[in-house]
């Protein structure tokens, strides 16, 4: 019997459309997930379900599958350590008495440091709490840049946490679960980074493009880079606190300014997760909101307060009544004529009307 | 008839290979260095979406094709759909011109292959222009088309498992 006669050989069309249809409507169903999906939002509901449980699912499994890798690793370290112990040591010494100058240097810096912030009163940057993580799964293609690292808000881990190899910058958090958090390495596509270069203090935007040295755009001014330029976080938006070092500045194939990351000098396998938010973490709010008004310098003359625009007076006057008196509650001014400064800075705010009033 | 031919089942062709894609492509994002150089990162679900269309047309395919391209972007962190899409637009071409692929050379199927990667990687490279409004890197692109180009044995080890495994599709 041949295939033309055999009932079978009738259902080739049909099997064949249908299989037509279902691939137009799988890629249109891709296509509809592809657009609604958010990568670029921090937060973690928008971060989405699928992915937030496929990581906690994968940050396990990735884990027991590098431990013999690692292991591997460790031993093979240990027995070179092993073998190369003198030629170690003769580097270590030779380091150690280089840092041995270093370290005086940075005692006096140090020193003048503190004298500075004495005579300028000026508040440091608190210490910034760290969370240790070790990297279990890492995706390196060209249209995404990220590493699952195995802690996460049981270690008190935010999306938009800083992450620090012992080298250098390595990305922000992106998504975080329960034990999983999913980093955004500086390399990756979407991944935009305020910088600052060390020597000139110019800022710039380092801009991740999927290869291994992001680039440096948006810099500003005449000649502000040049080549072994130290390149550090500069804090700006306050993603970021001031300062972490990213790496150095090299001029590329195209001609553009990019930057050999500091954190590729060694494996990224353990990393360090900086706990800072935004600068209003850094500030101390309380302290700011305590800040007396300075008084009014005594004998000095000061310009009397603007009078109000007969329009606005008219339009609100009961507004204006309360701003016009400073409260018993503001800060005692030491002068014999507090009438003398402008109300509206010493006043409380005008949601406590009634306090003014004796 | 216990000689005689055995129906396609979809768990052989379809199943089992989806499932060594996943384990390959996870075990590729480790974090393992061999003498300080990282693994490489070659789509690995490509051969099988070629081999795919090539066997034969199916409803099963597609919804195979786009799991993995999800899977991919799970476990890589992409845009959720942005591998499926880039999976299926190769898959259709080679679904399309699949009688005109019968019958070829190995080496004009692997030219065939390779376009079809160059097809999902330029998707890739498109989408991923147009949302973070920044063009990937082409040498990293390419690096990753010389991985999965390579890996074409793979699909011609599945061709020719299953190819003359439906008579109807001969």
């Amino acid at each position: 019997m041949s295939l033309r006669d055999n009932p079978l050989g009738e259902l080739r069309v049909p099997l064949t459309w249908t299989a037509g249809i279902v691939f137009i409507v799988v890629l249109i169903a891709s296509v509809a997930i592809l657009l609604s999906d958010r990568r670029e939002a921090f937060d973690t509901d928008d971060y989405g379900r699928a992915r937030t449980l496929s990581d906690k699912v994968m940050a396990p499994v990735g884990d027991a599958l590098s431990t013999p890798g690692r292991l591997t690793g460790q031993g093979v370290d240990g027995i070179r350590g092993y073998f190369f112990a003198v030629s170690e040591n003769r580097r270590l010494k030779a380091e150690l008495k280089d840092m041995r100058q270093w370290r005086d240097v940075a005692i006096a810096l140090r020193d003048t440091n503190e004298r500075y912030r004495a005579i300028l009163a000026l508040k440091t940057d608190p210490p910034i709490p760290m969370a240790s993580a070790r990297i279990v799964t890492d995706s390196r293609g060209p249209f995404a840049n990220s590493r699952l690292a195995n802690a996460g808000a049981e270690a008190g881990i935010k999306p938009g946490n800083p992450v620090m190899s012992e080298n250098g910058l390595v990305g922000r958090v992106v998504g975080v679960t329960q034990g999983v958090s999913r980093v955004l390495l500086l390399t990756d596509v979407a991944s935009r980074t305020p910088v600052m270069i060390d020597r000139t203090n110019s800022r710039a935007i380092l801009t991740g493009d999927g290869g291994p040295n992001p680039k440096l755009e948006y810099l500003r001014g005449q000649d502000p880079v040049k080549s072994g330029d130290r390149i550090l976080t500069s804090g700006d938006g306050g993603v970021f606190p001031r300062g972490l070092p990213v790496g150095v500045a090299v001029k590329g194939l195209d001609g553009r300014w990019r930057v050999v990351l500091a954190s590729d000098k060694a494996p990224v396998d353990y990393v360090r997760i900086l706990l800072f938010q935004d600068f209003t973490q850094v500030a101390n709010r309380a302290g700011l909101e305590r800040l007396a008004v300075p008084p009014p310098t005594p004998g000095a003359t000061t310009l009397p307060p603007p009078a109000p625009a007969p329009a606005i007076a008219a339009a609100l006057p009961a507004a204006k009544a309360p701003a016009a008196q400073p409260a018993p509650t503001a800060v005692k001014p030491a002068a014999p004529k507090p009438t003398a400064t402008n109300p509206a800075v010493a006043a409380p705010p005008a949601s406590k009307p009634a306090g003014a009033k004796p | 008839m216990s000689g005689g031919a055995q129906p396609l089942a979809p768990w052989r062709w379809l199943g089992v290979p989806l499932v060594q894609v996943m384990i390959a492509t996870f075990i590729f994002a480790l974090p393992l260095r061999f003498w300080g150089v990282g693994l490489p990162e070659p789509v690995f679900a490509l051969p099988v979406v070629f081999a795919w269309a090539v066997i034969r047309p199916s409803m099963l395919a597609p919804l195979g094709v786009m799991t993995m391209g999800v899977y991919l972007d799970l476990l890589w962190g992409t845009h959720t759909g942005l591998w499926a899409v880039c999976l299926l637009l190769p898959y259709g071409l080679v679904l399309g011109g699949r009688s005109m692929l019968a019958g070829q050379s190995r080496l004009i199927m692997w030219a065939w292959y390779s376009a079809a990667t160059a097809l999902a990687l330029g998707a890739g490279y498109l989408f991923t222009m147009l949302d973070a409004r920044n063009a990937p890197n082409p040498a990293s692109l390419g690096w990753q088309f010389l991985a999965t180009v390579v890996l074409y044995p793979f699909a011609d080890r599945l061709i020719d498992l299953f190819e003359d495994a439906d008579v109807r599709f001969r």
